[in-house]
């Protein structure tokens, strides 16, 4: 806390040194965020315009109007492919949490013959690129009749290394008395675990909650290479294949790219706090 | 008597229950990790090993799998349009690595002393990150339409600039596929170079200051070689992103996969080719060998420079 204040105080007080220059850094920081902001802005802004407007460019649309929501939204389509988008990202998601933080807390808090080669064995796994295992799990996916299913797309992600080594980082922070304590009390190890460390590793796991759900929805290749059928698209793919097909009808396309990225803009409103805090936290561990 | 055999028996007793809690713990240990060791075994390390198998072979997804030694690497090194994607690739590296490195360490270093509106500016620059590489692909491609659909021709129209082709034309394509790309990665890097910021203990400073050492002085002795693990790891991880890139590509050049005269066209588009238009998934395994080989060196040049402190 005193240093939090000390830090806050030296912060301000170089702020003051600075500060004929510190308008100016502000002002260019500021239009650089604006910079950053146009593509979306103006995907959002096209989104409500009619086709005739969208040549006009201007920022604020002259005459605002949902019709190219409601036109895609009722198409059926798109709501079919946000709902296979949600309930993917949502399910491996949960699957992570599960898996990754199960096996990053048998690592870091059981003693057996075998846990540092079951380590390295996942961490290794690490340095294997998604795109060469494409071709096997296609093949994989093909000789168990998982093409165009939601098992297909989702089975590839269901644990990662990441995840793993991520929580296990947090579970060795835990003491081992807490569990001790616990296991006097009567608890199984699966309780201990579940009710005992789980929870106290709260942050870390809405960390992993944040880039898991963000890969799995905007995932593009697998989802891409293991769905043929329309039904079974996940967003980012029903967006290309729409876009391919009404590649003119720039409003229609913005609209279908506003669709896919407004769910992930009211979450950030949201949890900005947690979701910031969580990227920090998954890129330093 | 009594005694002492009541003491034996609780002496038995504890050594009893004590070895039993023991192989109750590795019990428990394995029964939580059998899944996930079927998991890693059958969803990651069969497919890698199948995928170095079927770069030995001729397998076109249908028929059966010939082992043709490394033909398919033989044909790979004689192929002229290979040389010019592995270029793309490395091109996409070379310039998107360092051009967002100095960008978001520039940014991070400026907001993080800025106070008002902190997070709101955070955010501007963050929000990017969260956007789905489709989605955004397609707005980018809008913008670099020639006039009067375009965004960027149109403003150079009314600045009296001459009108560029962007995707059209060989020498801009891979920078106009490459913009989006960096664009949406900054957030991210900025957000963690900000936390190694955060990290470097305030005394750093004023011990500095109290030496009278300039700003600059401060950033180039102090602030850049305390943040060199951070730095390297985003380097590292802005690399594999770039060596991977693909769905920008995929979608930014859908009438011409790969851009004009495949200008565009990274290590990853001519996989899927190779595999799902082709179906030559002995050779496009292959290909799959090369990336692993080049991201495999990445990763471990990462792991010796970190070493190294």
């Amino acid at each position: 806390m005193a240093i939090t204040e000390s830090r806050a105080g030296s912060r301000l007080l170089r702020y003051k040194m600075v500060r004929p220059g510190a308008a100016l850094v502000w002002f260019l920081l500021f239009a650089g965020g604006l910079v950053m902001m146009t593509p979306i802005i103006y995907m959002l802004a096209t989104s409500l315009k009619d086709a005739s407007q969208v040549y006009d460019l201007q920022f604020i649309p002259s005459a605002p109007t949902l019709d190219n929501y409601i036109t895609l939204l009722t198409d059926g389509r798109f709501s079919r492919w946000l709902a296979n988008s949600a309930f993917v990202a949502v399910a491996v998601t949960l699957s992570n949490l599960f898996f990754d933080s199960l096996v990053g807390y048998t690592l870091a808090k059981f003693r057996f013959r075998g846990r540092s080669i079951v380590f390295i064995a996942i961490l290794s796994t690490l340095m294997i690129p998604t795109e060469m295992l494409v071709i096997p799990w296609y093949l994989m996916a093909r000789d168990m009749g998982w093409l165009n299913s939601y098992w297909g797309i989702m089975f590839p992600g269901m644990m990662t290394a990441f995840g793993t080594f991520l929580m296990k980082q947090f579970f060795e922070g835990i003491p081992d008395d807490f569990l001790e304590a616990a296991r006097v009390d009567g608890m199984n190890e699966f309780q201990i675990w579940w009710r005992i460390a789980m929870p106290l590793v709260a942050p870390a796991l809405s960390a992993l909650a944040t880039f898991t759900f963000l890969n799995n929805w905007t995932a593009f290749i697998w989802p891409l290479i293991v769905t043929s059928d329309p039904e079974l698209y996940t967003m980012p793919v029903g967006l290309s294949s729409f876009s391919v097909e009404n590649s003119v009808q720039w409003e229609m396309i913005m609209t279908g790219a506003s669709v896919a990225t407004i769910p992930t803009l009211l979450v950030f409103l949201v949890l900005q706090r947690y979701i910031v805090r969580g990227v920090m936290m998954g890129g330093l561990k | 008597m009594t005694l002492d055999n009541a003491k034996l028996r609780d002496a038995a007793a504890s050594r009893v229950s004590r070895f039993s809690l023991h192989q109750k713990h590795v019990m428990w240990a394995w029964a939580f990790l059998v899944l996930p060791v079927l998991f890693y075994g059958v969803v990651r390390f069969w497919p890698t090993l199948n995928a170095f198998w079927l770069s030995l072979t001729d397998w076109s997804l249908f028929g059966v799998p010939n082992f043709i030694g490394l033909e398919n690497y033989q044909r790979l090194l004689d192929d002229p349009a290979f040389w010019q994607v592995f270029r793309n690739t490395f091109a996409y590296l070379v310039i998107g690595t360092p051009v967002s490195l100095v960008l978001s360490f520039v940014v991070a270093y400026q907001l993080d002393r800025v106070r008002f509106m902190h997070g709101f500016i955070r955010a501007m620059y963050f929000i990017p990150f969260l956007t789905t590489a489709v989605a955004m692909a397609w707005v980018w491609r809008w913008f670099y339409q020639p006039v009067p659909i375009g965004l960027i021709n149109n403003l150079l129209a009314a600045i009296g600039l001459p009108q560029q082709p962007f995707l059209r034309s060989t020498d801009q394509a891979l920078l106009a596929v490459l913009a989006p790309a960096i664009w949406a990665g900054l957030g991210f890097q900025i957000v963690i170079f900000m936390a190694g910021l955060r990290a470097i203990p305030e005394t750093y400073y004023e011990a500095a200051r109290v030496d009278g050492l300039s700003p600059a002085a401060i950033l180039f002795r102090i602030t850049i070689p305390l943040l060199k693990n951070t730095t390297i790891f985003l380097v590292v991880f802005s690399s594999i992103g770039f060596l991977r890139i693909f769905d920008q590509v995929y979608n930014m050049t859908t009438g011409d996969p790969g851009g004009p005269l495949n200008s565009t066209k990274p290590l990853v588009l001519t996989i899927y080719q190779s595999a799902f238009s082709s179906f030559e998934m002995g050779y496009a395994a292959a290909q799959t060998v090369v990336l692993f080989s080049i991201l495999l060196a990445t990763s471990l040049l990462q792991l010796y420079l970190m070493r190294d402190r």
